[in-house]
């Protein structure tokens, strides 16, 4: 698997599971945690990810 | 909870726990009895190490001279066994040229961070201040 989107969303998988398991003890609020923890790294993926779509570098 | 953990830590050993929970990631919850929470480190952290090791990622070595592949080195080292063993089956080498390899190495690096963070969690745990 090449993909780097792919690979983001598998990573942001992961860490967002550790940390939902890790704070929270309930298996609602880590749920809850987890989601809003993937959703994050995704959406602040893409958001730096466009924003430095005009760099040259 | 607190009372449970706590005296099953005084008759094995905070060290000892400390040092399981670093060696075998989940394995400090699996021995304070959260299984859950202990299989579910155990499968993913081992699955993020094992994923950066599938994707060319490299396990840098302690090399003083270069401080942030020392720190590198101290975030792999952190996986406790999957590093070992990775290390004494040479694998590891690290593909440069490989697509994924910034990748992989996020994947083992942070995988190490994640236990260090999970054998915090478990002396906490035992000492009862969760």
């Amino acid at each position: 698997m090449t993909s780097h989107f792919l690979l983001m969303v598998l990573f942001s998988f992961f860490v967002a599971l550790v940390f939902a398991v890790l704070m929270k003890d309930e298996p609602r609020a880590q749920v809850r945690f987890g989601a809003v923890v993937f959703g994050g790294f995704i959406l602040s993926a893409l958001v730096l990810g466009w924003l430095m779509f005009p760099f040259p570098f | 909870m607190r009372a449970d953990a706590a005296e099953r830590v005084e008759s094995g050993g905070l060290v000892l726990l400390t040092l399981a929970a670093w060696l075998v990631p989940g394995s400090g919850h699996l021995w304070l009895g959260r299984r859950t929470k202990g299989l579910i480190f155990l499968v993913a952290l081992t699955a993020m190490f094992a994923i950066g090791l599938a994707l060319q990622g490299r396990i840098f070595p302690f090399e003083a001279s270069q401080p942030l592949v020392f720190l590198a080195a101290i975030a792999d080292l952190a996986m406790g066994l999957p590093y070992l063993l990775a290390w004494a089956l040479n694998l590891g080498q690290g593909q440069v040229a490989a697509v994924t390899y910034e990748y992989a190495n996020a994947f083992l690096i942070v995988s190490g961070l994640l236990n260090m963070l999970v054998v915090l969690d478990v002396y906490d745990t035992a000492v009862g201040r969760k």
